[in-house]
């Protein structure tokens, strides 16, 4: 199967032919994707050298002009490296840009804690305004992108990962699928959790919502959700545990609910390997997730028993 | 001196004392006290081409004022050239005004960025420059202005070094410099922009001939810098 960031050049490649409006900065890193794009639109596709600072506040310069940057790199030197770009050069700026990520948490094990990035949306979520799609499959990473680029001159983070959903789904930018119902809690599989949640809440008695547009936080389908299946909600991230607890929290704030947050863990592991062995050791496989799920909600005895 | 006619008032370069003097109640506020007076009144009085009925024109000359602290000569600037009205000076600072110690875009007419934190205007000069051209509008010049300490900040260095390669000839930076950088730039603040790629000039930031004969000198292909040295801040 092809990845998300191999969907990423050829859209952007094609809004940019269709948007005079769009532009493409990059930093280097996914350079050699955008060839065809370059040639095509010199003006409109700016590699700035290894400057990630630049990066940020050319993107602002574009926006203020009035473009629709679309900017790309790894999300450690995306969102960490220039934040107070992202803060100023953006949000105090009031301009908008899509900001695409590559790698996130650990898409590249191998290449250690310096190409992980679990706390960009955690980052994000000091700012206001900004929405965030997390795709779990490349037809949705297609769908979304599309989205974000469309979306006037919001501020939009696309976090593209090469974890995937084995299949994609009818994904909108805007509302939380029901992809199971039960009775008895409510999973919010965020992105690529979704195919380890589904294996590990087999045959348990919980209503499993799919996440690809984390903020806003779709509150009105997990309260509606809650109406069924009661107000224990676990919500399982594929970055920093805890992330969407607050929006989770908000959301229900005026009914008694219980919140768990999965995801991934704040200690530093210092483990090279696949990205499947970090998952376990994040407790993010659908083994170590059907323990603490079950263990947590009451829909934790198997259905039928 | 040059008088500029407003519709409704008239204010000239002897002006911008008493207008600073509303922000600061201080009424003999004289040129030297602020570094960047005699280059804010340079450029918009003689070379940039907005004023307030062009401040939302595509084509309209950009100013980035990078170094966002001490923005007194720069309001004070501004409502002389009636971008902005006089009687907002003396609020200066204050929770119901417009006006504070660093410039908010979304609150002055005539101001194109928010700053206060430093480094932040040549990047996205360089970025409206860039922005500018892929719309075809190549005559709009786009201006910023920083300080020499301003340059110990590595996002000016990441752009500077942009810049030149990159050939944006619209692109023009003053550099106020008055000394205050704790360690002076090895080999000067021109040479850093020349090494790049960039068209400089070197000037006495207090000559209004001598700033305007450098801030429209042709540098075809190239971006521009004008160092502007003034009086040196702690002499």
């Amino acid at each position: 199967m092809d990845t998300m960031r191999d969907r990423f050049a050829p859209v952007v490649t094609q809004l940019l032919d269709e948007d005079p409006r769009v532009a493409v900065l990059l930093a280097e890193v996914g350079a050699d994707r955008f060839t065809e794009a370059l040639r095509r639109h010199p003006d409109r596709v700016v590699n700035v050298g290894i400057r990630e600072q630049l990066l940020v506040g050319a993107a602002s310069g574009m926006a203020l002009a009035g473009l629709r940057p679309v900017v790309h790199t790894f999300a450690s030197f995306l969102v960490e490296r220039p934040f107070e770009q992202v803060k100023l050069d953006l949000g105090h700026q009031d301009v908008g840009a899509v900001l695409v990520s590559a790698a996130a948490s650990f898409d590249w094990p191998a290449g250690g804690y310096t190409h992980m990035a679990p706390g960009d949306v955690a980052l994000l979520d000091t700012l206001d305004g900004w929405t965030v799609h997390v795709p779990g499959h490349p037809d949705e990473a297609e769908t979304l992108l599309r989205h974000a680029v469309a979306a006037g001159d919001d501020k939009v983070y696309v976090r593209l990962s090469l974890q995937s959903n084995a299949a994609g789904r009818p994904v909108d930018g805007r509302r939380f699928l029901t992809v199971r119902e039960g009775r008895a809690g409510v999973v919010v599989a965020v992105g690529p959790m979704l195919d380890n949640v589904l294996a590990a809440t087999e045959g348990l008695d919980v209503t499993v919502l799919y996440a690809t547009t984390v903020r806003p936080f779709d509150a009105d389908a997990l309260r509606r959700a809650t109406e069924a299946a009661g107000t224990d909600v676990v919500v399982v991230e594929p970055y920093l545990a805890g992330t969407s607890t607050g929006a989770a929290n908000d959301a229900l704030a005026d009914l008694p609910h219980r919140v768990l947050g999965l995801g991934v863990g704040r200690a530093e592991l210092r483990r090279y390997g696949q990205f499947d062995e970090h998952l376990a050791a994040h407790g993010l496989d659908a083994g170590s997730l059907r323990e603490r799920i079950s263990r947590f909600t009451a829909g934790g005895v198997p259905a039928g028993v | 001196m040059t008088i500029t006619e407003q519709r409704t008032q008239t204010y000239g370069y002897s002006d911008l004392p008493g207008l600073m003097g509303l922000m600061t109640g201080d009424e003999k506020h004289g040129p030297a006290a602020t570094s960047t007076l005699d280059v804010l009144w340079v450029l918009y009085d003689r070379v940039l081409r907005v004023g307030p009925d062009s401040a939302d024109d595509p084509g309209r000359d950009r100013f980035l004022l990078s170094k966002g602290h001490g923005p007194m000569a720069y309001y004070a600037v501004l409502a002389a050239k009636g971008f902005l009205p006089a009687d907002w000076l003396p609020g200066f600072g204050s929770y119901d005004s417009p006006l504070g110690h660093h410039p908010d875009r979304t609150l002055v007419p005539g101001v194109e960025i928010g700053s206060g934190s430093l480094g932040h205007g040549l990047p996205i000069a360089v970025g409206t420059a860039l922005g500018l051209r892929a719309q075809g509008l190549r005559d709009p010049a786009v201006w910023t202005l920083i300080g020499d300490a301003e340059l110990d900040e590595g996002s000016n260095h990441e752009a500077i070094a942009f810049a030149g390669p990159a050939g944006l000839d619209r692109l023009h930076t003053v550099v106020v410099d008055n000394s205050s950088a704790s360690y002076a730039r090895p080999g000067g603040i021109a040479a850093r922009f020349e090494a790049a790629g960039w068209s400089a000039r070197t000037v006495d930031g207090r000559d209004h001939e001598a700033l305007y004969d450098a801030f429209t000198a042709p540098h075809p292909g190239r971006p521009h810098v004008v160092v502007a040295r003034v009086e040196p801040k702690n002499a």
